[in-house]
């Protein structure tokens, strides 16, 4: 018996080396590292329902260990028939009302965040200049990639989401195809992307925390939706208000881009003919694939690869290869190595900030 | 010469499983089925977590990696922990309340081939050239819909077909319970593993309905050009995600309430007490079983309900923690003042307390909505519900596989090996999953086939896969010993654990095909601990030796199963192949066919006279 509480207890300790090796995770990628409101208020939910539920286990543990040790069957005892106790009216009685108690205490803050949390009341609402209240983007979740669009500012862009810090940020969420769900743990917790509603909700950036993080968050795709589901991110770029304003500006001033390279031109060729029929450049929102107006300042390629020509290259390639079941595949004629060198070229170039 | 009359004999013995009606030996049919599957979803699970040891991992593919984890939810739920746990009802709860058999022996044994051809047809799709379902254990609609190749057929009728089987198990051990306990068996002096039974069987009597419902629904839109989940035509996903869950949540309370019964009995025997405060664990279970149902959408908090609903389901779902905490401290108080002896399936109830409770503790943490806005569909889910299910469940079925061997088979399982199995399978158990709560918190979401490096997530991934690993050794040397068990064949007497307290450690192991000579006379719980404490050697009967009326095997029940098998096929591939719509026919025509030779067939069973049973005694006497 004894050796197997040693165990047990080795297991444990293991177990918690490992965590603090590990940390709580990337400030980009973690919720136990919050960077802003919403994600702050349930980090501190989950300590505070981890503090009542730590005082439960603590008591559970002590008796069980207790009772374990002290009333073990030793040498001598092999006939020994102890009391057959019925039962305590008393103590079944208080280990009912304390749990109910501790579940009171806990409930008042969770109904009261699940309120706050979900008033999206400011949506739509006009100042009296006739301006929307609020900033609000448009979530559109497709087989494998992400589409933001401003529907007040007159933008869409796709993959790399741009937000201003320090301002309540309302998402509306839908879905172009089946069902996904818009998660960036940082800033905090998840919504679905339904096929047949729209989800609304906001979240909130802390601009120390964003550069903490380095500005940049990891979005995921939390629900199952096909083999490339694991490959569904998509990056949150945070920055001061005045920053997003520029930012939106030269979004709105994009004007097509003039390849500057020979090589470029001939990419923008290729582009025109194989790509242009599903990929916008601007702010066509009607385009199946993902719209490219600034590519170039992409944080990724295709949400899992590292931003540069050798893996954009390998994704035009094949893109099967990297995001199996996606819609771009086949849909083009292949490539070879010149093709792809003058089409990476053209995509790198695709920028809008001046 | 001999090996004719050992083929013979093999023969005979799978014609005599094929068509017994017995209880035992139907539950020995379970507990064989459920733990090939249960194998099966276990090297399902070990792909998965070599898979995910390393980050961009290309051990499987992605298409085959959803593969995978939805068969190893699927296979683990339906086609292994359930029929396991219904394998123990099925041996333990007639004996328990004094009965001969459940009240339906045939249905009983339609029961579980209705299961095992249910579970054939879903592992038949990972041979098929569309592969298995690749939608989760869940197949939320939209995906499923979307889905393309047979593996959601499959599954649709695969877990339709064991589905109808599970529903007859339910109804028959409510039947059973209600109407066949001994003289003197109130129900205030049941045992409570007899008592979780009761409730498990009102709860699938109750939830499977609606899964029925839902899989119905998903099969015409997938067979028959169906539009109840296709949102362009009108339909939609959601009602889906409400099916399941309706059924879904209660479904985890029809494993984990079997699950406390096992516990209770293993506390109270190896404690030498009897059960601390049984009305109350009795108005636990029902409790349990009855908020079950109020606390679906908890599934659903990030699905846009709005605030008032996610905001009552999640207080909703805090009440189940009142009775689940009166359970805890009554099996805790059960043990003090007791004599307890640390048997293997000793340890495993005393390990289930700790683990199970870190369960519960992160059920009341995902039930705080707006928490699990960042929990749902993390591995901080994932965590939490193996947590409740191996820390519960499995921890209760091995429990229980030790247990109550001996009385299935007359043997008893080397001990020496059980308490290794133990210790690796629960170091085993918390490395993989301890760690995955940080996982999920971390932002590692569920279901996903790989990961990119330099998102903090390598090392716990690598120590979840070694914990794993221990696990997978632990079984290895569970189906060791129960092979050298059986070789050794060293058969053991009524209550071989010297501390049975309930009605089956009165009878011989393995009990008479028609257990009881004459039915005991109930005289308070645990009867079997009063009459030893009054030092009587058996329990007093109530009746007087009488000629005992038992029913006739049937291979019918195969036969229904096999018909619905052949259906499926032919519903699957009906526009596919010209085959399939004569499938269909010739299958439901079997199915159909046999069901109505049973019901225009009279079958009065037979009668064992009584002169037999005197010289079974005679019998006995001379072997011991």
């Amino acid at each position: 018996m004894k050796r197997w509480l040693q165990k047990w207890r080795l297991a444990s300790v293991f177990a918690i080396l490992a965590l603090v090796l590990s940390g709580c995770g990337e400030p980009f990628l973690s919720a136990l590292k919050p960077a802003g409101q919403v994600a702050q208020e349930q980090y501190d939910l989950i300590m505070f329902s981890l503090g009542i539920m730590m005082l439960v286990m603590v008591v559970v543990f002590t008796i069980l260990i207790i009772a374990l040790v002290r009333f073990r069957r030793k040498k001598g005892e092999e006939n020994k028939i102890p009391k057959q106790v019925e039962g305590s009216h008393v103590l079944e009685i208080i280990w009912t009302v304390i749990p109910i108690i501790l579940l009171i205490i806990l409930a008042v803050p969770t109904v009261a965040v699940t309120f706050s949390q979900g008033d999206v009341s400011a949506i739509g609402k006009k100042d009296e200049n006739g301006n929307p209240e609020a900033l609000v983007v448009n979530v559109k979740a497709h087989l494998y990639w992400w589409e933001f669009e401003y529907p007040d500012l007159g933008i869409v862009t796709s993959q790399d989401l741009v937000i201003p810090t320090d301002e309540k940020v309302y998402f509306q969420l839908s879905s172009g195809d089946i069902k996904h769900s818009f998660w960036i743990p940082p800033l905090g917790g998840k919504l679905d992307n339904n096929p047949e509603n729209i989800n609304r909700f906001w979240l909130k950036v802390d601009q120390d925390k964003a550069t903490q993080a380095g500005d940049v968050f990891y979005g995921k795709c939390a629900e199952l939706c096909g083999p490339s589901h694991w490959a569904m991110d998509f990056k949150v770029k945070a920055m001061p208000k005045a920053d997003f304003d520029t930012w939106v500006a030269d979004m709105q001033n994009a004007t097509a881009q003039v390849p500057t390279t020979d090589l470029a031109l001939k990419g923008e060729e290729i582009f025109n003919a194989s790509c242009l029929s599903c990929h916008a450049i601007g702010t066509d929102t009607s385009s199946v694939g993902p719209n490219l107006a600034n590519f170039g300042e992409r944080e990724s390629i295709a949400g899992v690869l590292a931003h540069n020509e050798t893996e954009l290259k390998r994704w035009l390639k094949d893109p099967e290869l990297i995001k199996p079941g996606n819609l771009m595949t086949g849909k083009y004629k292949e490539l070879n190595p010149d093709e792809l060198d003058a089409l990476a070229a053209y995509l790198m170039g695709l920028k809008v900030q001046h | 010469m001999s090996s004719i009359a050992q083929k013979r004999g093999f023969g005979a013995t799978l014609w005599d499983y094929m068509t017994t009606v017995d209880h035992k030996k139907i539950a020995i049919l379970y507990l064989a089925a459920g733990g090939f599957f249960f194998v099966l979803g276990g090297i399902e699970a070990l792909i998965i977590r070599i898979q995910l040891a390393i980050p961009n991992s290309n051990f499987v593919a992605a298409g085959f990696f959803n593969e995978l984890l939805t068969m190893h939810g699927v296979t683990m739920i339906f086609f292994a922990a359930m029929p396991i746990l219904i394998g123990f009802m099925n041996l333990i709860m007639p004996l328990q309340i004094g009965a001969r058999d459940v009240a339906f022996p045939f249905l009983n044994s339609l029961g579980f081939w209705l299961f095992f051809f249910g579970g054939l047809l879903l592992n038949i799709s990972w041979f098929t050239n569309g592969g298995a379902p690749a939608a989760g254990w869940t197949s939320y609609a939209s995906l499923s819909i979307h889905s393309t190749g047979h593996g959601i057929d499959y599954y649709a009728l695969g877990i339709q077909i064991s589905g109808f089987g599970t529903l007859m198990g339910g109804i028959n051990f409510l039947v059973t319970l209600i109407n066949m306990r001994a003289p003197g068996m109130t129900y205030m002096r049941m045992p409570m593993f007899s008592w979780t039974t009761f409730v498990a069987s009102a709860l699938i009597l109750f939830a499977f309905p609606p899964l029925t419902v839902a899989l119905f629904l998903l099969t015409f839109d997938r067979m028959f050009g169906g539009n109840f989940f296709n949102v362009t035509m009108g339909g939609n996903t959601i009602i889906w995600e409400h099916f399941f869950w309706i059924f879904g949540h209660p479904e985890v309370y029809i494993l984990i309430l079997p699950a406390f019964g096992i516990f209770s009995e293993i506390f109270s025997t190896f404690s030498r007490k009897r059960l601390f405060g049984y009305s109350s664990m009795v108005f636990a279970t029902v409790l349990i079983g009855f908020l079950g149902f109020m606390v679906w959408a908890h599934h659903m908090f990030t699905v846009g309900l709005g605030n008032i609903a996610n905001a009552i389901f999640a207080v909703a779902s805090f009440a189940i923690a009142v009775p689940t905490g009166i359970k805890i401290f009554n099996w805790l108080f059960t043990m003090w003042g007791g004599s307890i002896k640390f048997t293997t399936p000793m340890l495993y109830a005393a390990a289930f307390i700790p683990s199970f409770i870190m369960g519960g503790v992160t059920g009341i943490m995902v039930a705080t909505a707006p928490a699990d806005y960042q929990f749902h569909d993390t591995y901080f889910v994932v965590a939490h519900f193996h947590y409740v299910i191996v820390g519960g469940v499995v921890l209760a079925i091995l429990a229980g596989t030790h247990f109550y061997w001996p009385k299935a088979f007359g043997t008893m399982l080397n001990e020496t090996l059980g308490k290794i199995t133990f210790a690796l399978f629960l170091i085993g158990f918390h490395l993989t999953f301890f760690i995955q709560h940080f996982l999920g918190l971390m932002g590692m979401p569920r279901r996903i086939a790989s990961y990119n490096s330099g998102q903090g997530l390598d090392l716990g991934n690598m120590i979840s896969t070694v914990g794993a690993g221990l696990m997978g050794i632990a079984v290895i040397i569970l189906l060791y010993n129960i092979v050298i068990t059986q070789v050794k064949n060293v058969r053991v007497g009524n209550d071989p654990w010297e501390d049975g307290r309930t009605l089956e450690w009165a009878l011989p192991s393995p009990p008479p095909f028609y257990n009881f000579k004459q039915l005991p006379l109930v005289r308070g719980l645990d009867t079997y601990w009063l009459e030893k404490m009054e030092g009587n050697k058996g329990i007093t009967p109530a009746e007087p030796v009488g000629d005992i009326h038992m029913p006739n095997g049937s291979i019918l029940p195969v036969f229904i199963s096999l018909g619905f098998f052949i259906a499926s096929f032919g519903a699957i591939y009906r526009t596919v192949y010209s085959w399939g719509l004569a499938a269909l026919i010739i299958g439901l025509v079997i199915a159909f066919g046999s069901m109505l030779l049973r019901s225009l067939k009279d079958d009065h069973g037979f009668h064992i006279p009584k002169s037999e049973l005197m010289k079974d005694d005679k019998n006995k006497g001379v072997k011991a």
